[in-house]
């Protein structure tokens, strides 16, 4: 079936809903206005105010309202409209939603879910453009997952709402277009492990989300130049699948780690290290990471460009850890 | 209402002009793709930003949301920085950095230009704070929407600038939405002005299509305030002709209420209330439209930044 991650969004939402009467998804005009990613089209009309709800521009008090309705036996799930926006809320999902469970001795637990884009590439500038996800991937108590693909569009929902922790999903904004063909009758995936997207024999190359399709480009380019490279999706941000990271490294050698987030203090810098520790005599070469340059992300399109992991990028790396 | 001198009003209709004719050319500059990112309009609220900034001195601040081209061009940003920023050329007043949500402009204390709701009241209970430390009688001015309301900075700037008696005028443009979302489905008391006293500042309610009380009250306000009487709050009724932003189908509201607020069209008001006559009208519009023009062809002839540039302005010093 041909169709957009920003449907499979839309449908994941939907059957949760239908499914399960304890869930209702909140956040700033999903409802009436059907999501400012038209992620929730149709929905509020469908199933109604109570269900589909919108709310003022408050995001510490509704998304601390998600932590306390999940803590009271909802499922809600809770749309941030970017994760530039998360920052409001930050607190209640660091000291609330990710600490409850351990703080009450295990007596409590929050089976929330919450929704976010993320990433930049649109030309929003500094405030807009963020990729935060790593630093969510910090917090011990969260499950932080990316779907990269339509079908972890369609599928990650339904497995986050079964699991009795938090769970944030991060949306790549510029994923929403992305078209492609989604099998009949897909439903729940894992989100426990990482998946190799291309396998490959040269080099890993270990991204997420945004990234995805430009690393799979990537690997594209490689192939015309007679250069095999693995592309692993993480899927999961936190917990890791250190197995998988070291498999494929194990497999090929070397690592490209392609990752939107700023490069200091960040996800890739995480994958390298596990790789430093667990998987250094598998190494042929020196590790490399592409992510985003140590700037806000500026407005004109030459400097956001720039400062952004490209397919051109991903291919010097790749040359640079092959060819030293 | 205080006398209208025929000089004030004519001052008053050419800023309110020059923020809408700029603002069409940056809608048809966007369909172009010259303009990029969001653009957020500010179409039907000029006398907001065009009655308040005559109010202010050279040495006041502003603090203002993404939807400040207005409140720039009113100020005394030049236009053609301004048009440079929305194309995002070296010479724009951020230097290209920035574009149509941030702009910002040392020389006239305009600090911009901020894009996450509710994020300057905090700001602009700082500056304040720091003109009370410094013995300094200026004033800042922070411009914010009714969705800002509905956010802790705005409950937690309220607070604290009444509690510290700081000189802060807090201008809220309630153009009846945030978005999608109509202010009574925000809002538990949509009496914002109740809402604003509730913190013990005196706050009033204006006509923000009227340009002349929405002059009157900033000058009455911002009088009290350098007296060193504390903080006020004005909100400033308003409603924005277009979209959004360029990416909003609105399906929020009825064409027959834009029609109704249309015809409140603040330029048309003072305009009539000026009883100016088409060859004058035409005449100062034509003055508005090439002073357009020449900040198009000033941003036309602009300069890329160097990508060589990419990290500069992140730090005071360069890191190693
Ligand atoms: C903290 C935060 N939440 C959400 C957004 C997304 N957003 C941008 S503008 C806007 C509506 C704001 O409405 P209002 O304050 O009334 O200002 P207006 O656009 O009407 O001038 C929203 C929700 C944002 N920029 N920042
Ligand atoms: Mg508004």
């Amino acid at each position: 079936m041909k169709t957009t991650y920003r449907e499979c969004v839309r449908q994941a939402l939907r059957e949760a809903l239908l499914r399960d009467p304890r869930v209702f998804l909140m956040g700033e005009d999903v409802g009436r206005y059907g999501g400012c990613y038209a992620c929730s089209k149709g929905l509020h009309d469908e199933l109604g105010p109570e269900r589909v709800r919108d709310t003022p521009l408050s995001e510490s008090a509704f998304v601390g309202a998600g932590i306390g309705a999940a803590l009271g036996g909802m499922r809600p799930i809770v749309e941030i409209m970017t994760c530039n926006f998360s920052l409001l809320a930050l607190d209640q999902i660091l000291n609330n939603a990710a600490t409850l469970r351990h703080m009450s001795g295990g007596q409590f637990e929050v089976p929330v879910v919450i929704r976010m884009a993320t990433g930049a590439g649109r030309q929003l500038a500094a405030q807009h453009s963020h990729s935060l996800e790593g630093w969510y991937a910090h917090i011990p108590g969260l499950r932080v997952v990316a779907p990269g693909t339509l079908a972890d569009a369609r599928g990650m929902l339904p497995t986050a709402l079964a699991d009795p922790d938090p769970v944030l999903i991060f949306e790549n904004a510029l994923l929403y277009n992305l078209e492609g063909e989604l099998p009949e009758g897909a439903g729940a995936v894992d989100i426990d492990h990482a998946c190799v997207r291309r396998p490959g024999s040269d080099v890993s190359l270990v991204t997420y989300g945004g990234s995805l399709p430009k690393t799979l480009a990537a690997a594209e380019v490689l192939a015309a130049e007679g250069i095999s490279a693995e592309v692993l999706d993480l899927r999961v941000l936190r917990p890791l699948d250190g197995a998988a990271i070291l498999a494929t490294v194990d497999k090929t050698k070397r690592l490209v780690v392609v990752d939107e987030g700023w490069r200091s203090v960040s996800l890739a810098a995480e994958v390298v290290a596990r790789v430093a520790e667990e998987g250094f005599f598998s190494l042929d070469a020196p590790p490399v990471r592409v992510c985003s340059e140590e700037v806000p992300i500026p407005y004109p399109k030459h400097l956001e460009d720039a400062a952004l992991p490209q397919v051109p990028k991903i291919v010097r790396a790749v040359r640079q850890v092959l060819h030293g | 209402m205080s006398e209208l001198t025929r000089e004030r009003g004519l001052r008053l209709l050419r800023e309110m002009l020059r923020i809408r004719r700029f603002e069409e050319r940056c809608a048809e500059l966007y369909q172009a793709e010259k303009i990029r990112g969001f653009l957020h309009l500010y179409i039907g609220e000029e006398a907001i930003a065009a009655g308040v900034m005559p109010e202010l001195l050279p040495d006041d601040a502003v603090v203002a949301t993404y939807r400040e081209h207005g409140h720039a061009l009113a100020r005394g940003v030049a236009m053609n920085a301004v048009m440079a920023e929305m194309y995002g050329k070296w010479e724009g007043a951020s230097r290209g950095r920035g574009g149509s949500m941030h702009i910002f402009d040392a020389a006239t204390r305009f600090y911009g230009g901020n894009a996450i709701v509710g994020g300057g009241l905090p700001l602009a209970v700082g500056l304040a704070l720091a003109d009370a430390l410094q013995k300094q009688s200026r004033v800042t001015a922070c411009f914010f929407g009714d969705g800002a309301v509905a956010e802790g900075e705005f409950h937690e700037s309220l607070n604290l600038a009444a509690l510290w008696k700081l000189p802060v005028l807090f201008l809220c443009e309630n153009n009846l939405y945030a978005m999608g979302t109509a202010l009574e489905r925000a809002q538990s008391q949509v009496d914002l002005v109740a809402k604003a006293a509730s913190y013990a500042l005196p706050a009033a309610r204006v006509d923000g299509m009227d340009v002349v009380d929405v002059g009157d009250a900033t000058r009455s306000a911002v009088a009290a305030i350098r007296r060193g009487e504390g903080p006020r709050f004005l909100e400033l009724v308003t409603y924005r002709f277009r979209a959004h932003s360029m990416f909003d189908a609105e399906l929020y509201r009825t064409k027959s209420e834009v029609a109704t607020w249309r015809a409140r069209d603040p330029i048309a008001l003072l305009r009539a209330r000026l009883d100016l006559g088409e060859a004058a009208m035409a005449a100062l519009d034509a003055e508005v439209v090439s002073e357009v023009d020449a900040s198009v062809a000033f941003a036309e002839a602009g300069s890329w930044e160097p990508v060589e540039r990419l990290t500069t302005d992140v730090y005071a010093r360069r890191p190693p």
